[in-house]
């Protein structure tokens, strides 16, 4: 069974490929096309709070503030000082991240159940923020006519160039993010998410690698929402509350904690769920926490669980194997 | 003869129990140190205390001639202490292989930059780590199972994972908290070679906690009794036998030393 899968993995991934690549070419229906960005950023966004909650091992129940601190903060900028937004981009992203570092400080003393609370009280507050410093973020009207990008002049606003700028996006996020996850830094990271006395026993400083991973989740998530608020082109507080969290942790945990491929299918499959379930929109909701009921009770560890993951991959990435599948999961 | 490591006057205190009592000791060079003490002695706790996972309540810890009282676990393994737990602490959904290679300085440390860029030297970098975690695990004898989930190792071949993860941060002190709990006594043979090995053929320091007498008497230079919390023994395995305090703090608790 698993020597098929194999067999076929490569031309499968080529097929997949081009499928992405081609995708707004065959399918020119704008709807379908939305859906796929959305689908983009949540990816991203299910990326970024793995390497925190999947990866280093801690709840954080709050990830869409950072998504909102780096859409208004990506909005602000190219609304009022014109910036461009690949710049704008590369803002959020440090912006976002230094509020991670900011509530990653006091989550560090933090553990399990006492942090998770934590960080729902800091998506609360960054949502009051939002409605309430109206000087600043217009209140609940929220922020109009976010431009889109441009490069050299060019503007890059249609559907389809919002589809290829985070086909790229979330490329680049996954292949960084798989170097990072399969190195020695990623593995010092998991033996946090294990056991944090054996971590230290083996000289691995657990307040490090936390912080880094709460200000590289952060700053992914501000950056995906610098990406949201140039495509809506309007942004609001009531994107950013509690249930876009929730949603975001239940595409990790769907898609499997600890693991860059169940990301990807948990925010795909999360964000097309609901689409593909509006004309039973009555039901939507039941049929969700059903769906999650399920996979809890049959696949806990998620679509693309951990067990899934290639074995020794250090090893392999230091040229120590020389046929990758003899270690591929069993 | 030197000094490795240095206890002075050391106690820990838990609310109102006094685990570890006014604790001095040294350890010198070239020996294999043991400490034995009947249940809750505080034995545990004084290696936590070595270890730096509880501090002192009072007294102080010297490491080579250093003062490492106030430094945190982390701090002390790059000193060269290194540790294993007497509940198995292994990263279970990891492979043998990858317990070693976390726990390797040059691994754990791999910086976040250079790991973004990739590279020939980082790949040349991390042959090496493999290559030297390798050759630990062919010293503790897991060489044939390092692809192996941790959890799926039978409980004597994690306990010398453990041993071997400990050695992967190479430590000049290594303290083994009941190495030889669950093992049979083919294992335990085995465990006394690598212990002997450990410290004759990778210089290395070795104190350990045991409660199988044979096995105490058999591999110490020299041991250390705990009761109450108190250092009631020092000496020679023969001296220690014969000790009359010693024989009475375990057969007044009747004997119960093998769990
Ligand atoms: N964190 C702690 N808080 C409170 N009491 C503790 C703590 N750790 C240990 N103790 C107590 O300190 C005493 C010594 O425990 P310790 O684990 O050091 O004993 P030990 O000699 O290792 O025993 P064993 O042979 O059973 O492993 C025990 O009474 C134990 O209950
Ligand atoms: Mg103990």
């Amino acid at each position: 069974m698993m020597q098929k899968i194999k067999k076929i993995k490569k031309p499968l991934a080529v097929i997949g490929i081009l499928f992405l690549l081609l995708f707004p070419v065959i399918i020119t229906s704008s709807y379908y096309l939305h859906v796929m960005i959305l689908a983009g950023i949540y990816v991203v966004l299910s990326l970024s709070l793995n390497l925190i909650t999947g990866y280093t091992g801690q709840l954080c129940l709050g990830h869409a503030a950072f998504f909102g601190i780096g859409a208004y903060a990506g909005a602000l900028l190219m609304v009022n000082v014109h910036m461009n937004f690949f710049f704008a981009l590369i803002c959020s992203f440090i912006i976002s991240g230094i509020f991670g570092l900011l509530l990653g400080i006091p989550a560090l003393r933090l553990r399990g159940d006492y942090l998770a609370i934590v960080t729902l009280g800091f998506g609360e507050i960054v949502h009051l923020v939002f409605v309430n410093w109206t000087e600043l973020t217009n209140g609940p009207m929220g922020i109009r006519s976010i431009p889109g990008p441009s490069l050299f002049g060019i503007e890059l606003d249609g559907n389809q160039e919002f589809y290829y700028l985070i086909l790229i996006i979330t490329a680049l996020v996954l292949f960084l993010l798989n170097r990072l996850v399969n190195s020695g830094f990623g593995m010092a990271m998991q033996t946090i998410k294990a056991d944090e006395i054996a971590a230290e026993s083996i000289g691995i400083y657990p307040v490090k690698y936390k912080l880094i991973a709460f200000i590289l989740s952060s700053g992914l998530a501000g950056l995906a929402g610098c990406f949201y608020a140039s495509y809506i082109s309007y942004i609001s507080p009531t994107t950013f509350v509690y249930n876009t969290s929730v949603t975001i942790l239940a595409m990790v945990v769907l898609g499997g904690l600890g693991s860059l491929t169940g990301s990807v299918i948990g925010g795909v499959v999360l964000t097309l769920l609901p689409e593909v379930l509006r004309s039973i929109s009555d039901y939507r909701m039941i049929f969700f926490g059903a769906l999650m009921i399920i996979m809890m009770i049959f696949k806990p560890e998620g679509f693309w669980g951990v067990s899934k993951r290639v074995k020794n991959i250090y090893k392999i990435k230091a040229g120590g194997a020389q046929n990758e599948r003899d270690y591929e999961s069993r | 003869m030197s000094e490795i490591m240095r206890a002075d006057n050391v106690s820990m205190i838990f609310g109102g129990l006094t685990a570890v009592d006014n604790i001095s000791l040294t350890m010198e060079d070239n020996e294999i140190l043991s400490l034995i003490g009947p249940n809750g002695a505080g034995k545990t706790t004084f290696f936590n205390m070595l270890t730096g996972v509880y501090q002192p309540t009072f007294g102080t810890i010297t490491f080579y001639g250093e003062n490492i009282t106030k430094l945190k676990p982390y701090e002390r393994v790059a000193k060269g202490i290194s540790r294993t737990f007497q509940n198995i602490r292994l990263f279970s959904s990891m492979t043998t292989l990858e317990n070693l290679l976390v726990a390797h300085p040059k691994c754990n440390s791999e910086n976040i930059g250079r790991v973004l860029l990739g590279g020939k030297k980082l790949k040349k970098a991390r042959q090496e780590i493999v290559e030297e975690c390798e050759e630990i695990l062919e010293i503790v004898g897991l060489k044939d199972k390092e692809d192996e989930l941790a959890t799926n190792l039978s409980y004597g071949k994690q306990r010398l994972l453990e041993i071997g993860r400990a050695l992967a941060t190479n430590p000049k002190l290594v303290l083994l908290d009941e190495p030889g709990a669950g093992m049979n006594s083919m294992e335990k043979e085995e465990l006394s070679t690598l212990i002997r090995y450990i410290t004759q053929k990778m210089d290395k320091k070795v104190l350990l906690i045991e409660h199988d007498m044979r096995f105490v008497m058999g591999i110490s230079d020299r041991i250390l009794v705990l009761d109450h919390g108190e250092l009631i023994a020092n000496g020679k395995p023969e001296e220690i036998q014969q000790n009359q305090m010693v024989i009475e703090a375990y057969l007044g608790k009747g004997m119960t030393d093998e769990e």
